[in-house]
């Protein structure tokens, strides 16, 4: 059936000119790599199912009638208007099939909402427009965010996507996960609610702000898992995706302790050249600002404020260094970024984006008092 | 609509009234057609609005990659779409639909409160006007969803000024439906012909009677919500706001305990309409009326209670869930037994296929597609794989566009003809029946996959492996958007005289068995059952008799 389904709608697409090399499109919902994602799988099919062969009877029903009571054929309308067996039939017969329906669809609910026993936690939160992720009792944290080649192609007026390898569905830092562990997330949100999916797992979850929601997943199968934010959270929903890595147990371990080790490296304060305090402040700014500030500076009038010309942006570079620790109301604090960022970001803001302040920031220069020890 | 005022004198010698002249008229109309007319035309200016602002959200989808639009003004469009759709479009047209049908129907000179009726329409007009202003202003329109959650839409960052209009709009759309959905009850309830009991009104008249209550139960939820946004934003209170002891769930609790049977307003008189229309083109009784009644009763009343199943996926306990599922799950019940009845009406009748009945019968296939995928939404467990998806957006899309939207052309195609006097083009009728039926379909059934193959919904951009559906899914909405100017033009054709054909009283063969307004002249007297009629016709409620 399925291929049957594939071949028709390849036939379509060929039909339409529109086969692409990159149309590996799917027409069925995926059956996952966990056994609660199958579960739902199978549900979905027999529910399908069913739906298909009630519809077919309808349908069939009716344009047989279409067909053969039809006044051009001369038809004589007859005049019954009721039946109570028939009423009642095609009443109890919908319950039962309902129930039948019911029983199987509450067992499944029932596992994936038991969040019980797990092997290891680790907490999302949900940021406009990125994921963060703690390891619960380890030191692991890192945030996840879009990926660069990516971020830059959804900005640009006619750029193209298919440039770009699995395009939006792209991140820096991925979730990794050991497989056939059974692994509970704590989902929450810094701002507005957001949605995690990842459909290959079989569930989406919300991210409430001031709330924490659970949920689980045992990965069976090491691999590559991509999702996104599934809950309208602002101009840049459509731009935090998910991916998820699940791993041998040997090969996770040695992630952890690679992992911990990075976390724990101080970052490196030596002096850059100009050449490079711009490129990589461009990767810290698409990173943390181009989602409202946008990729020229240009903010959005009425909501966002420029940061072409911007007096903080071009004033005297520790006003800004304030600025950006401190956050606003609307804005929140970067005080995550560390010297180093810190440099390189404000040296392309202030000679990006159509600012010309002239000067470059060595991380020595915007590193606190405690960055020194 | 001259021999409109000609006409009446020699029906109601006694009554001189006649509509005032020039534009005024239809400022300070009581007249419940006039007011029809109005809310009908309204309506078919908003639709052609919220059709322009889905064509820009299929164009910026044709192709992935950013083309023409901003994201934030892309999450606008799809916010006012849906918010001009269902309060500028389907819901006035139901109500224009109303207050020209539920009088000739029920035998009554007018609706029950004629001013109430004229303050309603121009309230809905003031409403909407204030709603499309935010396009306008600085920040742009609402952008956060037309389910306007918090704290998303009280972000600073996301919505400009729009926010307070917005909220002032749901009221007074809210106060107009409200005013509305009283004038209907009472009408019904007490300007009958004497001669009509409760269970001899014709579908339509049952529909709409349940419909008004649902209208009445919710508005002031929502007009409640939006004003508990209001104070969260500018008064500093916390309901939604977690850090001062508030919760943004709770929002969409009350936002969904109006938004179910909201949906539900939308589609109740869709089904009022078909089981009007089937049983004249099938030349035979409608099947199982009183069943049609409970059935409307009972899908009205399960929509109090399932509204969680719109947030499956937000964080309820087990026990919320599975309830939510079941109660569900039951709404497939009644509406089974609403489709079961169309098709038997059908079944051995003398069927003839006039453009109404092609509607109609597109209908009955259509909604019942989406309402498979209502079905299949209702399986909680299977929900968090659905939910907010775009399997979400082609299922209700199903159930209000070749459903609410098509049975409204239905109608019009129906009811022009009494209301004119004048034929419309069938051939052309036919031909904008054909393009929207199948390229309603190109549109909306490859979304089923894109929902299934993961795409989200309320995306501007999105991977390539959705490209090629996202653009047959355009294509169709391009030819369905540009086919409704069809509609657009049989409209002022058939005002204007359509195809000259004089049309007989009942218009539709045997039509006056059916109800009561193909007993009046063609066109309808600006005045109409001065006298109640004597004798209500009982094709359709023989069961009762």
């Amino acid at each position: 059936m399925k291929q049957t389904k594939q071949l028709f709608a390849g036939l379509i697409l060929m039909a339409l000119g529109l086969g692409t090399a990159q149309a590996d499109y799917t027409l069925n919902l995926m059956k996952g790599v966990t056994k609660v994602s199958n579960d739902i799988y199978d549900l979905h099919m027999l529910i399908l199912w069913i739906c298909v062969i009630i519809g077919v009877g309808v349908f069939g029903v009716m344009f047989y009638s279409i067909y053969h009571h039809r006044k051009s054929k001369g038809h004589k309308a007859a005049q019954f208007h009721e039946n109570t067996t028939v009423e009642i039939i095609w009443t109890i017969i919908p319950t039962l099939i309902l129930i039948g329906m019911a029983i199987p669809a509450t067992k499944t609910m029932i596992e994936l909402d038991n969040v019980q026993e797990s092997d290891m936690t680790i907490q999302v939160t949900g940021k406009q427009w990125y994921w963060d992720y703690k390891y619960l009792n380890t030191d692991i944290h890192f945030e996840s965010h879009l990926d660069e080649a990516s971020e830059k192609v959804h900005r640009t007026v006619g750029a193209d996507p298919r440039s770009v390898p699995n395009y939006l569905l792209s991140v820096d830092r991925p979730l990794v996960i050991p497989v056939n562990k059974k692994v509970r997330f704590v989902l929450t949100s810094a701002d507005v609610i957001h949605s995690w999916w990842v459909p290959d797992l079989g569930w989406k979850k919300d991210a409430n702000p001031g709330f924490i929601n659970e949920a689980w997943t045992s990965v069976e199968k090491a691999g590559t898992y991509r999702g996104q934010c599934t809950e309208l959270c602002g101009r840049d929903h459509g731009f935090m995706p998910i991916v998820v890595i699940a791993m041998e147990q040997p090969e996770y371990d040695a992630w952890v302790v690679k992992t911990l080790e990075q976390q724990k490296q101080k970052p490196d304060l030596s002096d850059q050249s100009r050449g490079q305090l711009m490129a990589h402040g461009e990767s810290v700014y698409l990173k943390n600002c181009v989602g409202c500030h946008q990729i020229n500076g240009a903010g959005v009038p009425g909501l966002i404020p420029a940061l072409t010309g911007s007096a903080i942006a071009t004033g005297k570079w520790e006003g800004l260094d304030g600025f950006l620790r401190a956050g606003t109301a609307k804005m929140p604090s970067f005080s995550k970024l560390d010297a180093k960022e810190f440099a390189e970001l404000m040296t392309y803001v202030r000679n990006n984006l159509g600012n010309k302040v002239g000067d470059e920031l060595q991380p020595k220069q915007t590193a606190l008092p405690e960055d020194d020890d | 609509m001259s021999a409109v005022v000609a006409e009446h004198d020699e029906h109601h010698a006694d009554d001189h009234h006649g509509p005032a002249k020039g534009l005024l008229r239809w400022i300070i109309t009581t007249n419940h057609k006039d007011i029809g007319t109005l809310y009908l035309l309204f309506a078919l200016a908003m639709f052609f609005v919220g059709g322009s602002m889905a064509m820009v959200i299929r164009a910026e989808l044709f192709e992935p990659g950013l083309q023409f639009v901003d994201p934030a003004f892309f999450n606008s469009m799809t916010t006012m779409h849906a918010l001009v759709m269902v309060f500028g479009a389907v819901m006035p047209a139901f109500v224009g639909l109303a207050n020209w049908q539920i009088p000739l129907m029920i035998g009554a000179a007018d609706m029950a409160l004629p001013r109430m009726n004229n303050m309603s329409f121009w309230m809905l007009v003031a409403g909407v006007l204030l709603l499309a202003s935010t396009l306008f202003m600085e920040g742009g329109a609402p952008n956060g969803g037309w389910t306007l959650y918090p704290p998303l839409v009280l972000q600073p960052i996301t919505v400009g000024k729009a926010l307070p209009f917005a909220v002032f709009s749901v009221h007074l759309l809210g106060i107009s439906s409200i005013m509305g959905a009283i004038n209907i009850i009472a009408t019904i309830f007490n300007m009958r012909a004497p001669a009509m009991k409760l269970m001899d009104m014709p579908l339509f008249v049952w529909t709409w009677l349940i419909t008004a209550f649902l209208l009445i139960a919710v508005m002031p939820v929502f007009a409640g919500a939006v004003t508990m946004l209001l104070t969260d934003k500018f008064f500093h209170t916390s309901f939604f706001n977690a850090a001062g002891g508030g919760d943004p769930v709770l929002y969409e609790h009350i936002f969904w305990f109006f938004g179910h049977p909201e949906v539900y307003i939308m589609i109740l008189p869709t089904f009022g309409v078909a089981s009007t229309i089937i049983p004249v083109f099938a030349r035979k009784p409608l099947f199982g009326y009183a069943s049609m009644v409970w059935a409307t009763g009972a899908i009205a009343f399960l929509s109090f209670i399932v509204w969680a199943h719109h947030m499956f996926t937000v964080g309820m306990p087990l026990a919320g869930e599975l309830y939510f599922m079941y109660a569900t799950m039951l709404i497939a019940v009644p509406t089974g037994v609403k489709v079961f009845n169309w098709t038997a009406t059908m079944w051995k009748g003398a069927m003839s296929f006039e453009t109404p009945m092609l509607f109609c019968i597109a209908f009955v296939v259509l909604f019942t597609m989406g309402g498979f995928t209502g079905l299949m939404m209702a399986i909680a467990p299977v929900d968090f794989q659905y939910h907010d998806t775009y399997f979400i957006v082609a299922h209700f899309h199903y159930t209000l566009v070749p459903a609410s939207i098509f049975i409204l052309m239905a109608a019009g195609y129906f009811w022009l003809p009494k209301w004119t006097g004048h034929m419309y083009n069938e051939k052309i009728g036919q031909l904008h029946f054909w393009l929207s039926a199948i390229s309603v379909n190109i549109l909306f059934f490859p979304q089923h996959f894109l929902g299934l193959a993961g795409m989200p919904r309320r995306i501007p951009d999105y991977a390539v492996q959705f490209a090629d559906w996202n653009m047959i899914s355009s294509i169709g909405g391009f030819i369905f958007g540009a086919s409704q100017l069809l509609f657009l033009y049989i409209v002022i054709d058939t005002i204007k005289g359509g195809t000259g054909e004089k049309v007989t009283d009942e218009v539709w063969e045997d039509a006056s068995k059916h109800s009561l307004e193909w007993t009046l002249p063609s066109p309808v007297p600006y005045h109409t059952w001065t006298t109640p009629p004597a004798m209500v016709p009982t094709e359709h409620v023989l069961d009762t008799h």
